[in-house]
């Protein structure tokens, strides 16, 4: 795990005690419970998207390593290092992040943003007062703009190109997991 | 046009004032030697001493009785006015601080005076600055100051104001009288103990002028924490360091041993905790005062002002630092005496509080100005002043730059280097500099002129200059803008997602670290002060969720009523041919909203004239752009400091917050429910029809009991209440079915509606959401004992009264199987 996200130990330590405060009936990995015990989540429109996304798979407990693991993507990216390469494998570079973000969107895995899966996150991120015409010609200009082989949903590599001018590195890290 | 008018209406009052002070002052002098010559016989000029009158004079010119008053209200009026008129042209106070332009404003008027007086009869006098200005702006600060970010950031506000500020006062000291003794500022009767008190009133980083540039600047609120704090707090030290070389300098080089040093030492501890313990002891007293006031509710505000001043002037009495008493004692009692205040009350503290520190703020910029405008205080030495502002200017950065570095070690989350940037180049002197310097004795200080016109010129330059400056800067070290082309939605979407995705994600790792601290002061907190200061029925405010109930209860009334306004009259409800459809048509609704923006989505809506409403629909090219900026919830980042002078905006995130709550809450319900009963859980959102939506909305209303909990203080501790309910949450959700704020359960009309054919249509806000929730069934509850007679309606309308307990006991053990593990214990709340 230590190569893998390259969080230093104290950090490390720190996110340890933060699990344990989080498990809180001490099992050693955490249910979906214990997230909903965070208010701020119930509050955040995608919170729920949040929380599965540090459920891999068909578990339904997360331990420490996975956690980190899912945490270690909102490292910031380092910057001195300049050569893609060398980035690629770790989970903050710009394009795991991509991926996560991809993923936060596209539930089922397909790969593919479908118009439905668009509309999930419109309807939770938008308020009640947007009526359902309003949400699908919302999910249809979006689509319309970033879908470029005609496909009516969204890859990956055309999701990373409408988002080639964002500044991914800033907006989705979170300097205290250096 | 309008522009125009404004400014020379202004001109004219403007003249006319000036033209009055400076004819009052002459009348004063007049009217001192026509007392001295005698008699005096007109009707126009008599009154006051001006000897015997031979007849009954019908209107008299009492100038003596009230100029004083007059002068004053006056002056308060024509800085008001330059503020009017400077906030007419948002385009120019853009680019240039308020702050600046109400200095300029003060050189014009100043100009004024002197033309017509030849000598600055009006500046800012330090007692009036310090006893009758200051203080309300103190308070305003402390009172608004957001608690949580404030004492995370404690350990780097002290440090810099106490660390920062004895740099900063001997570096400048030291270096002036270096270079006085290398002769670059000529022939000078200053000693170095002069030159180490003028350094430590120039010190100051002063809280005034930080707020009225980092109002206008919205740089980030760690920063801004930061350096405010600073300013407040290093009030302590000047204070301090003033005094004890005031002392130094009246006794003489000669006597200055180790005892007086150490003395100075210990005076710094006693001052600045003893101010802080005067502060605190106000703030309590507020508190327990605001305790007992509810049968004076009238003038319950006004305790929160008297008070408060009065830490400012106990403090001062007792040579202590008033500004940190003042600050304190603002910084305790916020939190109770929101509790304890009536809601009115509590707004009316606030907006007067806004208004006074205001008010203050602009009254003394105007009068800085002025002051400048008075040829006695006009001293000019290019080495003194230059060398002055090169080296306050210089040794702020070196003092933040070192000392944050040092800092940043420690922290959790480090300052970036643009910030420190920042936060040196706000380093701003302003009026207390300028008091403090007006202060000084000139028979022990022959140079105080000099020392007058060289603090005026910094404050000029900080606050002008720097003022300016500062909003391109931040702009200019930010990463560089990407090119404003067209974002497109995906990106515009995706950027809000980040957001929201950040905030989750500091919300599941936590503030690591300080969580100990925290949750001990919380403890101490829940365990002793609370019970001591916060009216009993307050604190059952906050953890009992029965009394929010009520309260949803009154909302949901009121927006009812504001609805059936706003469709004409309430009529409907006996008008058979209404419907009263608590589906929660938004549809229609929100198309208005669209055009009239009202505040709050009605949880009822009336669909009276269907067809015409129909007909208001908008088309169908609607601007979707446009749309997705309305409509995107904001996330809690962005959600401003309250502090600002200007800005009270609450109200939009509220209900933004309640709906992402509301949906959030009810996914969970359904998946818990779910997992219970084994079904699988269902695509709402798929399909997803208009009835479900409403359904949404309705069930989880109970839920805003953390909303309303929140709205009163969301804006400083939402990180606090928010952790306080988290013991709540579990056990709320299962609860949920109980549904207590399930719409307006007015057993008044009910009857009216419910037909015959009840059976077949139960109205949905009492069904209870089942997994397949595209067909509308009836709850339990509702299957239980159907509300159709008068006299359950009368049980259901008792709800809000009798307590939860029989209906929710029975609901739970019916509806859900138990829980197959205990409700987890409440965990302590600092785990957020």
């Amino acid at each position: 795990m230590g190569s893998s996200s390259s969080i230093s130990s104290a950090h490390l330590l720190r996110l340890y005690d933060r699990f344990e405060s989080l498990d809180r009936d001490n099992r050693g990995c955490l249910s979906p419970d214990d997230f909903e015990a965070l208010g701020g989540l119930a509050m955040n429109p995608i919170g729920g998207r949040i929380m599965e996304a540090f459920f891999s798979s068909g578990q339904d407990t997360v331990d420490f390593s996975s956690f980190v693991r899912i945490l270690a993507h909102f490292r910031p990216t380092d910057r001195n290092r300049n050569k893609e390469g060398a980035q690629q494998e770790l989970p903050s570079s710009r394009t795991r992040k991509l991926k996560f973000a991809f993923q936060l969107y596209d539930m089922d895995r397909d790969g593919k943003i479908s118009r439905e899966e668009l509309l999930q996150v419109l309807r939770a991120m938008l308020g009640l007062q947007v009526t359902e015409e309003q949400l699908q010609s919302i999910a249809e200009r979006a689509i319309q703009e970033a879908d470029l082989d005609k496909d009516d949903a969204i890859s990956f590599d055309e999701f990373k190109k409408s988002l080639e001018k964002t500044d991914i590195d800033t907006k989705m890290s979170v300097s205290f997991l250096k | 046009m309008a522009t125009l008018w404004r400014f020379t209406l202004f001109l004219c009052m403007l003249l006319m004032a000036c033209g009055g002070l400076s004819l009052a002052s002459k009348e004063a002098k007049t009217r001192s030697s026509q007392t001295e010559t005698g008699t005096h016989n007109t009707t126009e000029e008599g009154g006051h001493g001006a000897g015997p009158i031979t007849t009954l004079p019908i209107v008299t010119w009492k100038w003596d009785h009230i100029s004083v008053q007059y002068l004053v209200a006056l002056w308060v009026l024509v800085c008001w006015l330059c503020k009017l008129l400077i906030e007419a042209n948002h385009n120019v106070t853009n680019y240039i601080p308020e702050s600046a332009l109400l200095i300029c404003s003060g050189f014009i008027l100043g100009g004024m005076i002197w033309g017509a007086d030849k000598v600055q009869t009006f500046s800012l006098n330090p007692t009036v600055f310090f006893y009758f200005l200051l203080p309300q702006i103190i308070l305003d600060s402390g009172y608004h100051m957001p608690n949580k970010l404030f004492f995370t950031n404690l350990g780097a506000i002290l440090i810099h104001a106490v660390i920062g500020t004895c740099w900063n006062a001997a570096s400048l000291g030291l270096s002036l009288w270096g270079c006085h003794m290398g002769g670059a500022m000529g022939d000078l009767d200053i000693g170095l103990l002069q030159y180490l008190l003028f350094g430590s009133l120039m010190a100051a980083v002063d809280p005034v002028a930080v707020l009225a540039v980092f109002d206008q600047v919205h740089v980030n609120e760690v920063l801004f924490i930061i350096v405010f704090g600073e300013s407040l707090l290093n009030d302590g030290v000047t204070v301090v360091l003033f005094n004890v070389f005031d002392a130094f300098v009246s006794l003489g080089g000669g006597r200055i041993n180790a005892a007086e040093i150490i003395k100075g030492i210990v005076s710094f501890f006693v001052v600045a905790f003893g101010g802080s313990l005067v502060g605190i002891a106000f703030g309590i007293l507020i508190s327990l005062l605001t305790r007992c006031t509810k049968n004076i509710q009238i003038i319950e505000p006004g305790f929160i002002f008297v008070m408060g001043y009065l830490s400012y002037l106990t403090a001062e009495m007792l040579s202590l630092s008033a500004i940190l008493s003042t600050t304190f004692c603002g910084v305790l009692c916020q939190k109770y005496v929101r509790a304890n205040m009536d809601e009115s009350s509590v707004q009316t503290v606030k907006y007067a509080m806004k208004v006074f520190a205001n008010g203050s703020e602009t009254i003394i910029f105007v009068f800085l100005g002025i002051s400048a405008i008075d040829k006695v205080i006009w001293v000019w030495n290019t080495g003194f002043i230059l060398l002055t502002v090169f080296f306050v200017f210089v040794y702020r950065f070196i003092g933040v730059f070192f000392l944050q570095w040092i800092l940043n070690r420690y922290r959790l989350v480090p300052v970036e280097l643009m910030d420190m940037v920042i936060m040196s180049y706000g380093g701003l002197r302003g009026a207390v500099a300028y008091g403090l310097a007006v202060l000084l004795d000139e028979k022990k200080i022959k140079e105080k002129n000099l020392m007058i016109c060289t603090t005026l010129i910094v404050v000029y330059f900080t606050v002008i200059l720097q003022g300016i400056t500062m909003k391109p800067l931040v702009m200019w070290l930010k990463v560089k803008r990407a090119a404003v082309a067209e974002v497109s939605l995906l990106e515009k979407i995706t950027n809000k997602m980040f957001n929201h995705t950040l905030v989750a994600i500091e919300d599941i790792s936590g503030q690591i670290g300080d969580n100990y601290f925290r949750s001990k002061w919380r403890h101490f907190e829940e365990k002793w002060m609370t019970p001591f200061l916060m009216k009993p029925s307050a604190r059952k405010k906050q953890d009992d969720v029965f009394d929010v109930f009520h309260q949803l209860n009154l909302k949901d009334a009121m927006e009812y009523v504001t609805e059936g306004e706003r469709r004409g009259s309430l009529e409907f409800v006996r008008n058979d041919s209404a419907i009263l459809d608590f589906k929660k048509k938004l549809e229609i609704t929100d198309m208005i909203g669209f055009l009239c923006s009202r505040d709050h989505i009605p949880s009822v809506s009336l669909e009276m004239h269907e067809q015409t409403m129909k007909a208001m629909r908008e088309p169908e090219a609607v601007d979707v752009h446009h749309l997705l900026d309305q409509h995107l919830y904001k996330s809690r980042k962005q959600y401003r400091h309250g502090f600002s002078r200007s800005d009270f905006k609450i109200n939009r995130d509220e209900k933004e917050v309640q709906e992402i709550f509301q949906r959030t809450m009810r996914n969970r319900l359904e998946s818990f429910k779910s997992a219970k009963m084994g079904v699988s859980p269902p695509k709402t959102l798929v399909k997803y029809s208009k009835k479900e939506q409403q359904e949404k909305v309705k069930t989880k209303r109970g839920n805003k009991e953390l909303d309303s909990i929140h709205s009163t203080d969301f804006e400083f501790s939402e990180g606090d209440s928010a952790s306080g309910y988290d013991s709540s949450y579990p056990s709320f959700s299962m609860r949920a079915t109980y549904r207590p704020g399930g719409g307006i359960e007015n057993p008044a009309f009910m009857p009216d509606l419910y037909p015959t054919d009840l059976l077949q249509e139960i109205p949905p806000w009492l069904a209870e959401g089942e997994p397949d929730s595209s067909m509308v069934a009836p709850s339990l509850r509702a299957q239980a004992n159907l509300p159709n007679s008068p006299m359950e309606m009368h049980r259901l309308g008792l709800l809000p009264a009798s307590t939860r307990s029989t209906d929710t006991k029975q609901m739970n053990n019916d509806q859900l199987p138990p829980p197959p593990t205990p409700p987890p214990p409440p965990p302590p709340s600092g785990h957020m």
